[in-house]
């Protein structure tokens, strides 16, 4: 009986720990050492409603195609670099087109050698899910979403200089 | 109780926590935007047109609405979706409404969006539809546009009928399954409701200069 207990007890705790991370991507794409996962909407949703306690998530939405998006990149960049010990966790999320995610996005990927985390998101059903990233999300490249267990906030704009910063450090700061 | 049922339960309750959290207090930047029904702006601004000669959205204006597509030269999403500007204009063309492309890229005049680059894309892509140089985004703003491409439709009383997508695939024509201006074009022209009166897609944002 006892084992039974403790299988179960594991198992909802295996469950609950799987809640606690990025969920399973659909497929991974690599070329060269260089590789990517790859999301539908559907697998991202509950974890953008939901996200994992004690981390805020700053999520980018861009392409490589997307000049504004491109230049600010450093700024989330440096964010990840400086924030790790903040508890905080940028994951840009990659809008480039299927045909381009070999092409373009790997060798992108290579070439910037990017330290925060990249995810690719598929473009099926696009007009449906726009609306769940935010009710303020309009689908125009780039965008930024900050949000944490309580918390969001969505940015329709590009960063410059530091505002990135500026702007983490107010949501961090309004969430204290 | 299922262990599905409890999950769902859970997530419902964090849902509605979230959703009422301070969330709701923090500022947000957006564009304020044209509101279903609300009545054209702006429509007496001069605009050159890559012909040269100037042109405002009233000069275009037809006795049925005014179709009002903010485009540029650059966007993947406005090259994918621009192959379907050609029918639209046809439709717009058979019943009496005016069709416009406005060019609102003020961030970047000096490069790919200028003028002379607006000429170009327009010859390049046998444009037969006005092309108009909103050189200081008047428009855009006046109409809180936000993205290329980005639709706005006018009735015959130039109140907003419908804004947003072009339609739900921009990358394939044949893959679409809700050709959401095609049937709002439709709607107005048989004097019917719109049911589906405003939509979303993805685009590029129409960069605003920053106030520093």
């Amino acid at each position: 009986m006892k084992q039974i207990i403790l299988t179960i007890g594991l198992f909802l705790w295996a469950l609950s720990s799987s809640a606690q991370t990025i969920p399973t991507p659909q497929q991974t794409i690599s070329e060269d050492g260089t590789s990517v996962n790859i999301y539908n909407f559907a697998s991202l949703a509950e974890f953008i409603k939901n996200p994992p306690q004690g981390t805020t998530y700053v999520i980018n939405f861009w392409a490589t195609w997307c000049g504004p998006c491109v230049k600010e990149l450093p700024h989330f960049e440096a964010l990840q670099e400086d924030y790790t010990d903040k508890n905080v966790k940028v994951l840009l999320v990659s809008l480039d087109f299927e045909m381009h995610w070999k092409t373009k996005l790997l060798s992108f990927l290579e070439k910037k050698d990017l330290k925060s985390e990249v995810l690719v998101l598929d473009q099926s059903s696009v007009d449906e899910w726009i609306e769940q990233v935010d009710k303020d999300c309009d689908g125009a490249l780039p965008a930024t979403l900050i949000l944490n267990k309580n918390n969001r906030a969505f940015y329709p704009q590009e960063f410059e200089d530091n505002e990135l910063e500026e702007t983490v450090n107010k949501f961090l700061e309004s969430i204290k | 109780m299922s262990l599905r049922t409890i999950f769902s339960s859970l997530t419902f309750a964090l849902l509605f926590i979230a959703s009422n959290s301070d969330a709701q207090d923090m500022k947000t930047i957006s564009a304020q935007q044209l509101a279903i029904g609300a009545k054209a702006v702006k429509m007496s601004h001069k605009m050159t047109e890559v012909s040269g000669t100037a042109k405002t959205l009233k000069s275009l204006k037809k006795k049925n609405g005014l179709l009002v597509l903010f485009s540029c030269n650059t966007c993947p999403y406005v090259l994918m979706w621009e192959d379907r500007y050609p029918e639209l204009e046809k439709f717009c063309n058979k019943n009496d409404i005016g069709i416009v492309l406005v060019n609102s890229n003020k961030l970047k005049r000096s490069g790919s969006e200028s003028f002379d680059k607006m000429k170009e894309h327009a010859k390049k892509k046998e444009h037969t539809i006005p092309y108009l140089y909103d050189k200081d985004q008047v428009i855009a703003n006046a109409f809180g546009a936000t993205k290329t491409p980005h639709v706005f439709l006018f009735n015959n009383n130039l109140k907003l009928a419908y804004k947003g997508a072009i339609d739900d695939n921009a990358m394939s024509p044949k893959a679409v399954k809700k050709p959401y201006l095609k049937n709002a074009l439709k709607s107005m022209v048989a004097n019917q409701p719109i049911e589906v009166n405003s939509t979303k897609s993805l685009g590029c944002r129409l960069g605003r200069p920053k106030n520093k």
